[in-house]
């Protein structure tokens, strides 16, 4: 066994050994005695009622959206303050990044942009969100994927939530060339986080009163990998009757999804899968530009655009679609448990939306960013709510 | 299976159902389908999916072709569990066959007229792997300069493929992101029933469905779209050159298509397999060809 390949198998069962696991805290192969992430985590440090939340501006669109959410906070009296923390896509070494995690491991909670990954460097260069991912350990991409009134699509009624495992699968970055010409790609499907995802996938179904669970995979043709998924799905579907679980192969499930998308309702799946599937559903409801995304870990949480757009061609062009990020802001509130400041921004989110006159390009209209974040700020200052004047 | 693959070699050209594979037998079985198109390294896979004028859908004026290499990348069913419970899948890829399959996409293109080809990646991420598929076709786009080469990372692929689908002309790509854009695609044209799909190796061709569906649910109850079959059953006659035969049955077939009287359940109608199939017959007699009295 190569090297590279004993510290991926080492990664993998660390969740296993770790100090944290023997407290009991993590024990992902019993469900039953799993505690509820919603529950153990705490609020992130507040000081004096204010919480820090690390913000990434990233690259292209990212660092005009981060100053309109910082704008919109300051506005709406929203106690958080952003500590910013910029990492450098151009970079080869590791150090921007680092520190970026070591903010977020300060904080708890980040708000980042998408970092742009150049092809032409090194293949040692590891994607840099890749990176931050897998070091915090964010196992789980959530999207929720919602058909907003006023925003004109080929379907209608759609709410799909769709939990993507962020850690592992096809993104282990193990590729090696033994023969010139010929490389192979490693994909890692470990039970541990099999069964993590699965439980986090059912936990969030009951939650939010799902009634059911689809699993994506492809066992037909990778029995060992994608079947010890499906595996792991069923064994945790055993504990929660009242959710109605079941499975489709990745092809069929893109071809459902593109003539029928109401009649999914939550779907897990492993990591490519999962990149391609959101990916779908994001386009179905309307575009990158709608979708917030949350990474969710056992001690950590970065909120993001669903689609990881870094936007590089529109970028600084004040077009962008600002609601993505707004709404990831949002859920990011939602998480600090702000509950009256999230659904305050959500609503006059939603209503700016409908006025299809604000509809920025990638919509179809002609408005601009600053425009619809302007329309938002009016609208949050019309409910009444204490404002700060600019 | 391997009397099958015997005929095929006999034959040079074969017409073939979907095999059904068990996901709870061992993982030594291999899909059946799966060493068919090894065995005969049947490495091109061609799926033309075109709007059809009598079926309704929600995106209009689709044409794009779909090349998917067909033998390596994650369909080579090397797996193995070293440790318990932490498995490890092998994607391979190699610059033979990535080579081979950029030749054919651009040999293709050319033949068809086409202005630009798409390489669908994720070389951000699997920067060996999909890096060296890219590059491959990137050398083989510079011997046909009248064709636009851009590349495209699956997951933006598959997004402006549900807004704006207009946009593509021939895609090439690995074996997995090929299964989910063809499915996609056949999707947006109105559903596995219609698109017939065609496996290209050096010597043998094997036509089937496009996404390659066993259709359990459906089996015996003359309710399955004949469509994408009877379409599979045309491209044949084209490879065999018998291309009067071939358009005779494909008008036939398409003239069906916009009677909606005769649409399949898949296609929200309520038609049956043998109606459908008498249609095809009777327009074909209709327009005066030689035909066998039934």
């Amino acid at each position: 066994m190569t090297t590279r390949s004993v510290r991926s198998l080492s990664g993998a069962l660390k969740p296993l050994f770790s100090p944290r696991s023997l407290q009991g805290y993590v024990v992902a192969v019993c469900h039953q005695t799993h505690k509820s992430t919603y529950t153990t985590i705490a609020p992130p440090a507040r000081y004096g009622g204010r919480h820090t939340v690390t913000l990434i501006p990233g690259d292209g669109i990212g660092p005009e959206l981060a100053k309109h959410v910082c704008e919109l906070f300051r506005f709406c009296c929203v106690p958080v303050d952003f500590e910013v923390v910029n990492v450098d896509s151009t970079e080869t070494s590791e150090d921007d990044i680092n520190n970026a995690i070591m903010a977020i491991r300060r904080n708890g909670v980040a708000l980042k942009g998408n970092i742009e990954t150049n092809h032409n460097l090194p293949p040692s260069y590891k994607s840099r969100n890749s990176l931050l991912r897998t070091t915090l350990d964010l196992y789980a991409s959530v999207m929720h994927c919602q058909s907003l009134p006023g925003v004109r699509t080929h379907h209608r009624n759609i709410d799909i939530i769709t939990i993507r495992e962020n850690t592992e699968g096809e993104y282990s970055s193990l590729e090696h060339e033994n023969v010139p010409g010929v490389v192979e790609s490693l994909k890692i499907i470990t039970r541990t986080k099999s069964l993590r995802i699965a439980d986090y996938a059912f936990r969030t179904a009951r939650e939010k009163g799902r009634r059911r669970v689809t699993a994506v995979h492809k066992a037909n043709i990778m029995k060992l990998g994608d079947g010890l998924f499906l595996e792991c799905c069923k064994e945790v579907a055993s504990g929660y009757p009242e959710i109605t679980f079941d499975s489709m192969i990745v092809d069929n499930t893109t071809m459902q999804l593109v003539s029928r998308p109401q009649q999914f309702d939550v779907m897990i799946m492993p990591n490519l899968y999962g990149n391609v599937v959101s990916n779908v559903c994001a386009g179905l409801v309307g575009g990158p530009g709608l979708v917030p995304g949350a990474n969710y870990g056992e001690n950590y949480a970065v909120f993001e655009t669903g689609t990881r757009n870094t936007g590089k061609s529109i970028a600084n062009r004040n077009t962008a679609n600002p609601t993505a990020m707004l709404l990831a802001s949002c859920l990011l509130l939602d998480h600090l448990k702000l509950h009256g400041y999230a659904s305050m921004i959500r609503k006059a989110i939603l209503s700016t939306i409908t006025d299809s006159r604000l509809h920025t390009a990638d919509l179809g209209g002609k408005g601009s960013t600053s425009e619809m974040v302007q329309s938002i700020m009016d609208a949050i200052q019309s409910t009444g709510p204490r404002t700060q004047r600019h | 299976m391997n009397n099958a693959i015997t005929a095929i070699r006999r034959n040079g050209v074969a017409l073939k159902g979907n095999i059904e594979t068990k996901h709870t037998l061992p993982a030594s079985v291999r899909s059946r389908n799966n060493v068919l198109r090894t065995s005969l390294d049947l490495y091109a896979n061609v799926m033309h999916c075109q709007s059809l004028p009598g079926v309704q859908t929600r995106h209009k004026n689709i044409d794009i072709m779909i090349i998917r290499e067909n033998t390596e990348g994650e369909y080579s069913s090397l797996e193995h569990e070293s440790v318990s419970g932490v498995v490890e899948s092998l994607k391979i890829i190699t610059r033979n066959n990535s080579l081979r399959i950029a030749d054919y996409a651009f040999k293709l293109a050319r033949e068809r007229g086409r202005r630009r080809v798409t390489a669908v990646h994720k070389a951000n991420i699997m920067k060996l792997g999909d890096g060296l598929f890219l590059q491959c076709c990137r050398e083989v786009a510079s011997g046909y300069p009248e064709i636009t080469f851009d590349s495209m990372i699956v997951d933006n692929t598959t997004m402006q493929l549900v807004s704006k689908p207009q946009q593509f002309d021939v895609m090439v790509m690995p074996n997995l992101y090929g299964n989910v854009v063809s499915n996609v695609c056949a999707g947006l044209v109105g559903g596995p029933g219609l698109v017939p799909g065609a496996n290209y190796g050096h010597v043998y061709a094997v036509f089937e469905t496009a996404t390659r569906n066993t259709g359990k649910s459906i089996a015996e109850k003359n309710i399955a779209n004949p469509t994408a079959m009877l379409l599979a059953s045309c491209l044949m006659l084209d490879h065999l050159k018998l291309n009067d035969y071939a358009s005779v049955i494909r008008n036939a077939v398409l003239t069906t298509m916009n009677e909606t009287r005769l649409h399949t359940a898949d296609l929200g109608g309520q038609g049956t397999t043998s109606e459908v199939v008498q249609s095809v017959m009777r327009v074909i007699q209709s327009k005066g060809q030689f035909t066998a009295e039934l």
